[in-house]
């Protein structure tokens, strides 16, 4: 069947099964790899994505539930201001070392400072809980998150 | 207040990893790759009689046993483990061959309906039947008979999962008639043995590179060697590029874990409560095949009594073998397990005799020229009363150990002194891996340096690269250093037992002095700087003596916690620590080994449950295999003490596994007290905390 939906701001269309899954599309389909799949499950949220600016797990995400909508991957949000900011905001505190989590990490830290632009470290342990990373022990991703709030991600 | 890290630098793959632009295995575009499917044993113990293969269509492919070209081996340090089994299978879920073809579905169709014919024999899930056996001694346990009292204990510590965001996998080709490989691993040239000694070719026909890897903690350390042992076997038959990458199910449920233990402790006291010595028994559960469980049982046991020096000491232990899923390497390889027992136990001690467990520890506490249980010596100044009183103070231990003393407080603090041995373990590094590290400079004075360590995170590409920069003293963009490749690099030994930069960090310095002192502008220059250790260092395998490892590393982990009254559920307060890893070269990168290796800690300690029922492990998602979330871990405050070591890089010790060693018991020591039950057990889960409440010990 024939899906479309806009991705990283182009318009695109594909002929899949409209079961499969959004994260198979990006990366099979399309070739964009910064979506990673760590569980396919909806638990670890490695494969997030922007979905009309929410973050969805693409694991979960039928490419059917997407049509006409717009969907932002790694390689499309690395394009903007806010993404230098966080980006340089994870560098400073050391929030990235492995990386597998990390695209969806970012993605889903603009998500929590659009909604929330000077959230608690509470509030950013809670509204990050979903992203699963091994490496780190969040400290640092969570004195990231801050740092960018301390900035502004200029939305 | 935000941490501002004066002594980092940029981590050089940074950009690539935040911006998705890495490339992990399972990202590897290659057109015409086929897929490798397992087909599994389905009992845990049994003789192989016949394999049943669906009749396959054109261009799928059934490689087993049969197919093994030279030796049916997979190197993994004992040579017992097969590339695929062709009499007997050993653990539910052995690989007994791949399905390999071109669509992926169609693999997994015919794998499952791929099934095998066994003679079903019984199989052992207990620690009974030991694989290996070693023993040492230290003073005169004879004494132990003089003893007036004898306490003991035993602790257990179950399964854990390395749980690296990303899961295993690996592409193989042809490239011309050399086989090449990319693959989520740890150590390349261990792939390239086990290729090599499986198909019986020449080095120069394996070619091992590394791309971005998503993690690994020891979980990538060994069994990678197996999938390429056979994957390498296939690629002999079909010539075709293969792609075999676990989903996170496959990778719980059948890749190799950390090994459960059980570690009896006795202390034998004279009629003044002076601890005459201990005994210690270290099991730990190696599952179906040794692979490497020799060495890890022989760091359990160097590093059974930590932290404390007893001048008398008898230390033995096992290795079982059980009809499991093999256990293999984690961060720590053996030694938090046996930290873990040693230290609850000391408390539990001081408990037994009414007297402060601060006061008990302190008086057997290791000093700078002390005698080690193997009978080597403490050289370096050790400085570990400076990091426990930093870590009380950070942590206002004293005060809220005593406020949380009052009953029902639900509330808890505690302490855990540990260390880590750096490097291989005696004098491995010198007679067994052999490190060579080539650096050259080429006529534009821009010098290229290679090793064989791979950054899955730890940030050694970064300090590496500036340990040459530094000593170079020319600018950053002059040095280049890449991940490894086998036919660019030497050997520089396996990414392992926090040895990267004490012993190749310590190494890449001594080769880049050596090209400073010969540099001539506009010339090319090469240098192959051989590893030699120091000279002092000797130690006996089989004995168990000597020296045990190269230098040490130190650290204290204080934790704060809660407990619901109601549901149990555990609450992480606050975490402080202070560790001691020579010099801290990168403050930033070390923090992130610091809070990394803890949060895993934590994890093993209260959350991460593995059981085995029927002889495989009931948990196989990451819905079941908990591990923590942002939410289940605290602020965590960390200090790094300096005490230079002379032969490391920069006065740089290891400090990978050291972080590891100390979460579970400081955690245990905080919830004995919200609790006021002893804990011999992890995890403690709330079940089983639960349970210890209601019932007590
Ligand atoms: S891969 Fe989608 S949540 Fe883990
Ligand atoms: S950086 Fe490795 S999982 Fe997060």
């Amino acid at each position: 069947m024939e899906i479309k939906f806009i991705l990283n701001g182009k318009q695109v269309s594909v002929d899949v099964s409209p079961s499969m899954r959004l994260l198979d599309v990006i990366r099979d389909k399309f070739h964009l790899t910064g979506t990673k799949e760590g569980c396919g499950e909806g638990e670890c949220g490695a494969c997030t994505v922007l979905v009309n600016n929410e973050p969805y797990n693409s694991c979960l995400t039928p490419v059917i539930n997407i049509v006409n909508k717009e969907v932002i991957t790694i390689e499309g949000f690395r394009e903007t201001k806010a993404y230098r900011i966080i980006a340089d905001a994870f560098a400073e505190m050391g929030g990235s070392q492995c990386g597998f989590c990390t695209p969806g990490m970012i993605l889903a830290t603009y998500a929590v400072l659009k909604k929330n632009p000077h959230p608690t470290e509470e509030e950013i342990r809670f509204a990050l809980s979903g992203n699963l990373c091994r490496c780190t022990g969040y400290q640092s991703i969570v004195f990231a998150v801050l740092k960018a709030s301390e900035k502004g991600i200029e939305l | 207040m935000l941490p501002n890290y004066k002594t980092s630098v940029k981590k050089v793959d940074n950009e690539e990893k935040m911006s998705g632009m890495a490339i992990f295995t399972g990202d590897i575009r290659m057109d015409n790759a086929h897929f490798a499917i397992p087909v599994r044993s389905t009992v845990s113990y049994g003789k192989l009689l016949k394999i049943n293969v669906p009749s396959l269509p054109k261009g799928y492919y059934f490689i087993s046993a049969k197919d093994i070209v030279k030796e049916n081996v997979c190197n993994i340090i004992a040579s017992d483990w097969p590339v695929f089994p062709d009499k007997e299978v050993h653990y539910k879920g052995e690989t007994i061959g791949l399905i390999v073809g071109p669509d992926k579905k169609i693999c997994i169709d015919l794998a499952s309906m791929t099934h095998a014919d066994y003679k079903e024999l019984e199989p052992v899930f207990e620690m009974k039947n030991s694989y290996v056996h070693k023993e040492f001694k230290k003073g005169n346990p004879e004494v132990f008979k003089k003893a007036s009292k004898v306490y003991s204990e035993s602790f257990e510590t179950g399964y854990q999962e390395q749980v690296y965001l990303e899961p295993q996998g690996m592409l193989i080709w042809m490239d011309g008639n050399k086989i090449t490989i990319k693959a989520s691993m740890q150590c390349p040239f261990y792939i390239k043995k086990a290729v090599t000694r499986t198909l019986g070719c020449s080095e120069d026909k394996v070619r091992v590179i590394q791309p971005a890897v998503g993690g690994a903690f020891g979980g990538k350390e060994h069994y990678p060697s197996l999938m390429a042992a056979q994957l390498a076997t296939a690629i002999v038959k079909i010539k075709k590029p293969i792609k075999m990458i676990f989903d996170r199910k496959e990778d719980i449920t059948f890749t190799t874990k950390r090994h459960p233990s059980k570690t009896d402790i006795s202390a034998y006291l004279d009629d003044k409560n002076n601890i005459l010595g201990v005994k210690i028994h270290v099991g730990i559960d190696g599952g179906a095949y040794i692979g490497c469980s020799m060495v890890v049982l022989a760091r359990a046991l160097i590093a059974a009594t930590n932290a404390y020096t007893f001048e008398n000491v008898d230390i033995s232990g096992d290795a079982y073998c059980t009809n499991k899923v093999p256990s293999a390497a984690f961060r720590g390889f053996g030694s938090p397990q046996s930290i873990f027992a040693i230290e609850m136990f000391i408390n539990h001690l001081a408990d037994f005799l009414h007297v402060n467990h601060y006061e008990l520890r302190n008086k057997y506490l290791v000093k700078t020229g002390d005698i080690t249980s193997t009978n080597g010596v403490f050289r370096d100044p050790i400085i570990l009363d400076k990091l426990i009183n930093r870590a009380m103070e950070m942590s206002d231990y004293q005060r809220k150990k005593k406020e949380y003393s009052k009953p029902n407080s639900y509330r808890g603090i505690g302490m855990s002194y540990f260390l880590h041995g750096c490097g291989f373990t005696g004098s491995g590094e010198s007679t067994i891996i052999n490190a060579q590290l080539r650096i050259k400079k080429d006529k534009n004075d821009i010098v290229t340096f290679y090793t064989s360590q791979v950054d899955f995170g730890q940030g050694n590409r970064t300090t590496l690269k500036r340990i040459v920069v530094d000593t170079l003293g020319i600018p950053e963009d002059h040095v280049i250093y890449g991940a490894p490749d086998t036919d660019e690099t030497l050997s520089t030994g396996p990414t392992a037992a926090s040895r990267t930069i004490i012993i190749v960090g310590g190494l890449a310095a001594k080769a880049a002095r050596h090209l400073k002192e010969i540099w001539k502008d506009g010339e090319e220059q090469e240098i192959i700087e051989p590893y030699v250790g120091p000279s002092y260092i000797k130690w006996d395998d089989d004995t168990m003596q000597g020296d045990a490892y190269p230098g040490y590393a130190w650290g204290v982990n204080v934790i704060e916690i809660s407990v619901d009254p109601i549901t149990y559920e555990v609450t992480i307060e606050g975490c402080w620590s202070t560790y001691d890893v020579g010099h801290a070269i990168d403050e930033r990168i070390l923090i992130g080994q610091a809070d990394g290796g803890l949060a895993q800690a934590i994890g093993w300690a209260y959350l991460e449950k593995e059981e085995m029922e029927n002889g495989v492990f009931k948990q196989r998602t990451l819905s079941d295999y908990v591990i923590p979330t942002m939410m289940d871990l605290s602020k965590m405050e960390t200090e790094f003490i300096d005490n230079p070591f002379p032969y490391g890089a920069f006065g740089a010790k290891g400090a990978g596994e050291l972080t590891f060693a100390g979460g579970a018991p400081a955690f245990c020591a905080a919830l004995e007290q919200a609790i006021n039950r002893k804990v011999n057990k992890i995890p403690a889960t709330p079940e089983f905390i639960m349970e210890l409440i209601e019932h007590g010990n």
